[in-house]
């Protein structure tokens, strides 16, 4: 059974290494985007010491690092769930001997170590190359980083799978797709730190899991965590992880029988 | 006339089968509406940090937005175009689109129109309105036309850099994901390009002119007299970018041999 979805990972990441020019321009489009936020936040910061508790060189490392995190939670499982439903081909994963959101999340994974392996990696060198970032010599940050991405994949799984199935009740579901993406984008802290917020905004972003996506692991590795804070802010991405276990096994529970009556 | 009674089907053909899912649009809609929030609250929380970007104060920066949004909202209407290789060279859409005997490139661009997009033209509006109102900005009576010359260049430079992307296909079939980049570079020209490198600033500029749909006409309603020059190259800036791609179209449209199946 383990071996089986190692297998489906194996297979996603060699699909992914088939597309060589997707491979280039993906390194490129990361540094780009980098770059891009690397001049903003300089003329943003322009002088002044510290905004918003992050100096301008964690600020910069705090972009890098957030979009070369992304590359490995970020997947397209929801479009494709959405796809696989509207042509009815989930019917028949549905009969195949393993779990259909396992299988999904395994072939998310695939994607995601290949695009850690092949774009962050090499991207995050051309940046660090590239602009003055600070990247921490501490092993053990490096190992609470990847801890905290961990949980980021999965919580961020947890999200796709969940607008991929409400493809079940909407004939469409390309808006509501696009929506989860922009608030992914907005309330995770990928483009603007949680700091950053005004205070009623930073309130409302605790209770939403987002934050556990972007802004959890980038402070964790520009040092702007420390100590206790480390801990609590993991422990707020695994609560997440395991709450939200929740709705995607109703949601589930509901699609199939939703199948049922469709297929009748 | 034969051109726009053809585009006059196929808007009300489109606007049928939009409102068949009226829930869709609604959707769709919603989501690009907070699709232009994000850089909204983007611009608005920085500010909340600092007084000035670079000499470039809130509601300049604002107007920019507000201005890019309006050329933006016509070329998503028109050109929207980033599945081209997919839909019309992998599965051979593009044999049917050759057997009629109307413009290759003006078929596509109907068959994918999205008129819902237009509607970011109107938050663009109302943002420049909100942030000219702020500034104190006096409006001449030859503004407005003005105005729109410079958002159609300006929606002229993004379909021209877009349709040449395209057009790549036409050499060579294999994925790529230059588009999604260039969306992303493309995001570039909405602040002043003087916080850029000077070399982005000439890339921006010269190469891949997006600073022309936001930034550079702009100057020109904030009064910055130094960037007035570039703010009027906009409309020509747009024509022959326009006419480049529709050159390198019809030159790929030529070598076209078919997906053969």
């Amino acid at each position: 059974m383990v071996s089986m979805y190692l297998e489906m990972i194996r297979i996603r990441f060699l699909m992914m290494l088939a597309y060589r020019t997707n491979y280039y321009s993906g390194i490129l489009i990361y540094s780009i985007n980098i770059g891009a936020y690397y001049f903003l936040w300089t003329a943003i910061y322009s002088g002044q010491e510290s905004l918003g508790g992050l100096t301008v060189t964690q600020m910069t490392t705090y972009v890098a690092v957030a979009w070369m995190a992304r590359a490995f939670y970020f997947n397209n499982i929801d479009r494709e769930i959405a796809q696989e439903i509207r042509e009815g081909k989930v019917a028949v994963e549905m009969v195949r001997p393993y779990h259909y959101l396992t299988m999904k999340t395994m072939q998310g994974l695939g994607e995601g170590l290949f695009r850690l392996f092949f774009f962050s990696a090499p991207g995050l060198l051309i940046v660090w190359l590239v602009f003055p970032l600070d990247f921490s010599a501490s092993g053990w940050t490096w190992f609470m980083f990847a801890l905290s991405l961990v949980f980021s994949f999965i919580i961020n799984t947890q999200l796709n799978l969940m607008t991929g199935l409400l493809t079940f009740f909407f004939f469409n579901n390309d808006g509501l797709i696009r929506a989860k993406r922009i608030a992914i984008d907005l309330f995770s802290g990928l483009i603007l730190p949680i700091s950053f917020y005004p205070g009623w905004a930073q309130t409302v972003m605790g209770y939403l899991p987002f934050q556990a996506i972007s802004y959890i692991p980038s402070m964790i590795f520009t040092e702007a965590f420390t100590g206790q804070e480390v801990w609590s802010a993991i422990l707020f991405q695994a609560l997440w992880a395991a709450l939200l276990v929740v709705p995607l096994q109703v949601l589930w529970l509901l699609a199939k029988k939703q199948l049922v009556v469709q297929g009748g | 006339m034969y051109d726009l009674s053809i585009f006059w089907h196929y808007t009300l053909q489109y606007l049928k089968t939009r409102m068949a899912y009226r829930v869709d649009l609604f959707v769709e809609l919603m989501s690009d509406l907070l699709f232009q929030a994000v850089n909204l609250v983007f611009i608005l929380v920085v500010f909340s940090h600092t007084p000035l970007l670079n000499g470039w104060s809130r509601e300049e920066i604002l107007f920019i937005y507000g201005f890019f949004l309006v050329p933006y909202a016509i070329f998503s209407a028109f050109f929207n175009i980033w599945d081209f290789n997919e839909r019309y060279i992998v599965q051979g859409e593009m044999d049917r689109i050759l057997t009629r005997p109307i413009h290759s490139l003006f078929q596509v661009i109907l068959e994918r129109m999205e008129l819902e997009s237009l509607f970011g033209a109107v938050t663009g509006l109302v943002i420049m309105l909100y942030a000219g109102a702020q500034l104190g900005l006096s409006v001449a009576w030859y503004d407005p036309f003005i105005f729109l010359f410079m958002v159609l260049g300006g929606a002229c430079i993004y379909g021209g850099v877009f349709v040449c992307l395209a057009s790549i296909s036409f050499w060579s079939d294999s994925r790529t994901d230059i588009m999604p980049m260039m969306y992303n570079i493309a995001n570039y020209g909405r602040y002043p390009v003087d916080i850029y490198h000077r070399v982005i600033r000439f890339v921006l500029t010269w190469i891949l002119p997006f600073a022309f749909v936001g930034v550079y006409p702009s100057a020109y309603f904030l009064g910055r007299e130094e960037w007035y020059g570039y703010a009027f190259l906009t409309p020509l800036v747009g024509l022959l970018f326009l006419s480049l791609s529709i050159w390198v179209w019809n030159q790929g449209v030529k070598r076209y041999r078919g997906a053969g199946n």
